[in-house]
C-alpha cells in the first residue's frame, strides 16, 4: 500500500513542472491565439541556464535566486523573440505560427549543443531539499514533497494576478475577444508582448526546477511539448485550472502506466485522451475556440486541371528525370530515389493539406508505419518484396484510420496538436516496444530482391511509383471527393447544409493521406535496408510540413515542387555542415515571415502580373451588374 | 390555391435556457407552395425556433414533422436530403471556388456522388449548374471565383446552392440582411417566384417589415417565445398585439422625442 502510496506522491511531483509549461503555453494561447512550438525549447533553456547559475552561485540564496533569474533572463529572451518574430505573423495562419515557432525549436536545439555541449548535464541538489522522508519504509525524496505543494501554490499566485490585478483583467478580456480590447484603446503590442514573457516565465521556471530531479538534456524539449500538447488538450486550451488537473491527471497515469504496461506506458495517456475527446472535444476546461474573424480581401485562385501543354511539359520531366541513370553515378541515383519516397510522402501531406484543410504535424507517423510493415512482412514473414510492398502501407493506413478517427473529431490547432501526440506515441510504441520492433536499434536486413537491388532499377521503380502517386491525387483532387473536401475546408456550415457528412469526408482523406504515405515509408525501408524509430519522428513530421509550405500549400502542385527543392537542399545542407538543424530552422522561419506562398504560389502570381494588364478586381467593377429578373 | 397537404408541422416546440424560456410551445404549419414569415422583436425566439427547424439544435419538447416524417432532433444534414433548402444570415460560401463550383458541390452532394474518387468534377453537371445560375441571375457568373462577388450577388449564389436538391422546402434566416433596398426587393421578388413556380413552401425570418408584407402569403408572430398572431399580412398588420409589441414602446418614444426635439 505504501508503494502505491509514494508512487502517487511522485506523479504529483512531476505534474508541478508540466502544470507551470502547460499553464504558459494556455496563456500565450489564450491572448495571442498561438501555440507556441517553442514552449519546450525555452523549458530547456531555462534548464540549462539554471544549471550553469547554480553552477557558480552556490548556498540557500544563490541556487533559489539562480533558479529565478534563469526563469527571468529567459522570459527576456522570449520578449527578444516575441518583438523581433511573433510581432510578424500574429495574423498569419495558425499553421504558419506553429512552423515558425517549430523552427526556433531546431535553432534552439542546436545553439544548446554548441553552447552547452552534446552530454547530459546533472545539476545540483537543492539546498534545505536534499533528503528523503520516510513513509512506512518507503522513500519520498523531501524536494518532491515541495514541488507537490508548488504546483498548487502557483496555481493560486496565478488565480490572483488574474482575478486581482487590472492587466489580468486585460488579459482575461483579450482571451475573450481581442479586437475588442484593441478597439478600446489598450496598447495591444504590449499587452501581447508582456502575457508571452509571463508564459515564457513559466516554462523557464518549470525547466529550472527540473535541475534537482532530472539530467538537463537537448531533446527534453520534445518530450515535454509533447506531454504539454497531451495536457491542454485534455485539460482544454486556453484554462489555467484545466491545465493544472490535466498535468496531475497524466503524471498520475504515467507513474501507475509503468506498473500495468511497463513497456507501452505511453498507451494509458493515449486511451484517457482519446476518451475526453469523445466526450468532450474541448477538453475538460475547455471551451470551443470561436472562429477567427476572417481576414478581409483574401482571394484564392480556384484551382484548375493542368492544361494539355502542361501535361506535355509534366510528362517531358518525367522522361527527362528517368534518364537519370543514363549519366548520373550511384550516389546521385541514391538520392534521387529519396527525392522520390519524399515526393510521395509530401505529395499525401499536401492532400490532406492544401485539400482538406487538416495541417496534420504527425503525419511521419503514417509514413513510418508503412517502413515498419514492410520490414514485419518481409523478416517476419518472409513474404516477397512485391508482396511486402502492396500490404506494407496497409499498416499506415490502419493507424491512419484509427488515429484520424479521433483527429478529425478537432479542428485547427487541436487537430495540429492531437496529430502530433500521435505520432509521438506510435513513436514511443516502436521505440519502448523492443521484443517487437527492436527498439532503438530498428529493424534491420529489409533489402529489395534482385530485380530492384540495383541503384538504378530502384530508382526506376520510386521514381515510377511517386509518378503514379501524384497522378492518383491529383485525379482525386478534382473528382467530387475532392471537391466535397474543399467544400468541408472552406465552410464546413455551408457542407452540412448541404448533405456532407463533414467528419467521415475529413476521415476518408486522412486515410487515404496514411495510406500514400505508407507507400512512401515502405519504399524508404527498402532503399534503406533498415527501420529506425527516427522514422516516423517528429522531425521527419516537419520536414513533410516544410516540403508543402515551401511548395505553396494553395497551389495544386505546391506537394512535388516543395520535396524536390527540400530535400536536395536538405541532402546538400547535411553534408556541408553539422549545424543543419539551426540552418534548417532560420530556413523555416524564413519561409513563413518571407515567402507565406511559397513556390508554386509566388511562380502563379508572377505568372498572372505579366498576364493581365489590369488587376482581377477591376473587371469586376467595370462590368454592370445584371439584374435578378 | 387549393388546399395542398401540409409541409411542414411544426407541434408544441419548446426550448428554455437555464430559467430562459426562449421558445415556449410553439405550433404551425406550412402548406406546398407557401411562404410563411416569421417575425418578431430582437430576442423574440426566431432563431432558436428557425435553428430547431433546420436540426442546428434540439428542442426540449415538440415535434417537427416534414412530409409526414419526425425531423425532430435530425442533423442538417439528414433533413438537407429530405428535400430541405435553406440559406444562412451571413452567407456561407465556399470562397476558393467558382461560382459554379459551389453550385456543383450542391448537386455532387445530392446525386451521392460525394465518395467518388475518380470521376471529374469540373464536367460534373456542369448544365444543371448553368440552369441554376440562371435561375438566380448569376449566368454571367459562373467562372468568377466566388470570392470575389458583391454581398448581393453571394445571397442568389446561396439561393441556386440551396435549389439545388429540388428542395420542398426553403429556409431562409434573414434572407436580405446586409443588402441594400433594391437588392433586397429583387432577391424576394425572385424567391417568390420560384417558389410558386416549382410549388416549394419557403419558411423566412425578416426584420424588414416592407419585405414581409410585400411578399408572404401569411405571417406568424413570435414574442417572448410565444406565437402571438398568425394571419395574412392584413390580418398581422391590423392585430393590436402586434401593433402593441412592435410599436407600443416605439409611440411613446416618438411622442416624447417630438415634444423635445427642436426640429
Amino acid at each position: 500500500m505504501a508503494f502505491y502510496v509514494v508512487q502517487f506522491l511522485t506523479g504529483l511531483a512531476s505534474a508541478a513542472s508540466l502544470f507551470l509549461v502547460a499553464s504558459g503555453l494556455s496563456i500565450i494561447f489564450g491572448v495571442t491565439r498561438i501555440v507556441n512550438f517553442a514552449h519546450g525549447a525555452f523549458y530547456m533553456i531555462g534548464a540549462y541556464v539554471a544549471f550553469t547559475l547554480t553552477e557558480r552561485f552556490s548556498g540557500t540564496f544563490g541556487f533559489w535566486g539562480s533558479i529565478v533569474a534563469a526563469a527571468l533572463a529567459v522570459a527576456l529572451i522570449g520578449v527578444i523573440v516575441e518583438m523581433v518574430l511573433l510581432r510578424r505573423i500574429y495574423h498569419a495562419p495558425e499553421l504558419f505560427q506553429l512552423l515558425a515557432t517549430f523552427g526556433l525549436t531546431l535553432m534552439v536545439e542546436d545553439l544548446v549543443v554548441l553552447i552547452w555541449g552534446p552530454d547530459d548535464l546533472v545539476g545540483r541538489r537543492a539546498p534545505g531539499f536534499k533528503g528523503a522522508v520516510d513513509f512506512f519504509g518507503q522513500n519520498i525524496p523531501s524536494y518532491d514533497l515541495f514541488l507537490i505543494v508548488l504546483g498548487p501554490v502557483v496555481l493560486g499566485i496565478l488565480w490572483l494576478l488574474f482575478q486581482r490585478t487590472r492587466w489580468g483583467v486585460l488579459v482575461r478580456a483579450a482571451t475573450q475577444d481581442r479586437d475588442m480590447v484593441a478597439a478600446l484603446g489598450v496598447n495591444q503590442k504590449w499587452l501581447f508582448t508582456s502575457v508571452f514573457a509571463v508564459g515564457v516565465f513559466l516554462a523557464a521556471l518549470g525547466g529550472a526546477l527540473q535541475i534537482p530531479r532530472d539530467a538537463v538534456h537537448h531533446a527534453m524539449d520534445l518530450r515535454i511539448i509533447v506531454e504539454v500538447f497531451v495536457v491542454v488538450v485534455i485539460g482544454g486550451l486556453g484554462s489555467i485550472i484545466g491545465a493544472f488537473v490535466a498535468a496531475v491527471l497524466v503524471s498520475e497515469l504515467n507513474a501507475f502506466g509503468i506498473l500495468i504496461f511497463p513497456k507501452i506506458s505511453i498507451i494509458l495517456v493515449f486511451l484517457v485522451m482519446a476518451v475526453v475527446l469523445i466526450v468532450r472535444p474541448w477538453g475538460l476546461f475547455g471551451r470551443p475556440e470561436a472562429p477567427a474573424r476572417k481576414t478581409p480581401g483574401l482571394t484564392v485562385n480556384p484551382w484548375r486541371p493542368l492544361t494539355s501543354n502542361e501535361r506535355l511539359a509534366a510528362l517531358a520531366a518525367l522522361v527527362i528525370a528517368a534518364t537519370l541513370p543514363l549519366f548520373a553515378g550511384n550516389y546521385a541515383l541514391t538520392v534521387g530515389s529519396e527525392i522520390a519516397i519524399f515526393v510521395i510522402f509530401a505529395v499525401s501531406l499536401h492532400f490532406l493539406m492544401a485539400v482538406g484543410g487538416l495541417a496534420s504535424f504527425g503525419h511521419a507517423a503514417y509514413f513510418g508505419l508503412g517502413a515498419y510493415g514492410v520490414a514485419f512482412l518481409a523478416k517476419m514473414a518472409g513474404l516477397p518484396m512485391i508482396v511486402c510492398l502492396l500490404l506494407g502501407p496497409l499498416l499506415g493506413c490502419m493507424g491512419a484510420a484509427v488515429f484520424g478517427f479521433f483527429a478529425v473529431q478537432l479542428s485547427g490547432v487541436y487537430f495540429a496538436m492531437l496529430t502530433l501526440a500521435f505520432a509521438q506515441i506510435v513513436w514511443s510504441i516502436a521505440f519502448q516496444w523492443v521484443s517487437v520492433t527492436g527498439g532503438d536499434n530498428g529493424i534491420l536486413g529489409v533489402w529489395p530482391e534482385k530485380w530492384a537491388a540495383s541503384p538504378s532499377h530502384f530508382y526506376w521503380l520510386a521514381l515510377g511509383v511517386a509518378a503514379l502517386v501524384t497522378v492518383a491525387l491529383r485525379l482525386a483532387v478534382f473528382s467530387p471527393f475532392g471537391y466535397g473536401l474543399r467544400a468541408t475546408r472552406d465552410s464546413a456550415l455551408r457542407s452540412e447544409a448541404i448533405g456532407v457528412n463533414v467528419k467521415r469526408m475529413q476521415w476518408t482523406a486522412f486515410v487515404i493521406a496514411g495510406t500514400t504515405a505508407g507507400i512512401g515509408g515502405a519504399l524508404f525501408a527498402y532503399l534503406k535496408g533498415s527501420v529506425f524509430p527516427d522514422n516516423l519522428g517528429i522531425s521527419l513530421s516537419v520536414d513533410a510540413l516544410v516540403m508543402v509550405l515551401l511548395g505553396g500549400v494553395e497551389t495544386v502542385s505546391g506537394g512535388v515542387i516543395g520535396a524536390i527543392v527540400y530535400k536536395a537542399l536538405n541532402i546538400w545542407l547535411v553534408s556541408q555542415t553539422d549545424l543543419s538543424k539551426l540552418v534548417l530552422g532560420g530556413f523555416i522561419v524564413l519561409i513563413v515571415v518571407v515567402f507565406p506562398k511559397g513556390i508554386v504560389g509566388m511562380l502563379e502570381m508572377l505568372a498572372q502580373r505579366r498576364k493581365s494588364t489590369s488587376p482581377p478586381g477591376g473587371t469586376l467593377l467595370a462590368k454592370p451588374i445584371e439584374s435578378a429578373e | 390555391m387549393s388546399v395542398a397537404p401540409p409541409l411542414l408541422v411544426v407541434e408544441g416546440l419548446t426550448k428554455s435556457y437555464g430559467g430562459i424560456h426562449a421558445v415556449r410551445g410553439v405550433s404551425f404549419s406550412l402548406r406546398a407552395g407557401e411562404i410563411l414569415a416569421l417575425i418578431g422583436p430582437n430576442g423574440a425566439g426566431k432563431s432558436t425556433c428557425f435553428d430547431m427547424l433546420n436540426g442546428q439544435n434540439r428542442p426540449d419538447t415538440g415535434h417537427v414533422r416534414l412530409l409526414g416524417e419526425d425531423t425532430t432532433g435530425k442533423k442538417p444534414r439528414e433533413i438537407w436530403r429530405l428535400g430541405v433548402g435553406r440559406t444562412f444570415q451571413i452567407t456561407a460560401t465556399f470562397a476558393t471556388m467558382t461560382v459554379r463550383e459551389n453550385v456543383q458541390v450542391a448537386l455532387i452532394s445530392h446525386g451521392k456522388q460525394l465518395f467518388n474518387l475518380w470521376g471529374s468534377t469540373p464536367s460534373f453537371d456542369r448544365g444543371e449548374a448553368g440552369r441554376l445560375l440562371e435561375l438566380v441571375g448569376m449566368g454571367g457568373y459562373a467562372d468568377r471565383p466566388c470570392g470575389e462577388l458583391a454581398y448581393g450577388d453571394l445571397k442568389r449564389l446561396e439561393l441556386a446552392v440551396a435549389l439545388a436538391n429540388q428542395p420542398k422546402l426553403l429556409l431562409m434566416d434573414e434572407p436580405t440582411a446586409g443588402m441594400a433596398p433594391r437588392e433586397r426587393v429583387d432577391l424576394m421578388r425572385l424567391t417568390a417566384q420560384i417558389a410558386r413556380e416549382k410549388s416549394i413552401g419557403v419558411l423566412f425570418t425578416e426584420h424588414d417589415m416592407d419585405v414581409v408584407f410585400e411578399h408572404a402569403d401569411r405571417i406568424i408572430v413570435l414574442n417572448r417565445g410565444t406565437l402571438i398572431a398568425e394571419g395574412s399580412p392584413a390580418e398581422v398588420r391590423g392585430n393590436p398585439q402586434v401593433q402593441a409589441v412592435y410599436l407600443g414602446e416605439g409611440l411613446v418614444y416618438d411622442s416624447r422625442h417630438r415634444e423635445g426635439a427642436p426640429a
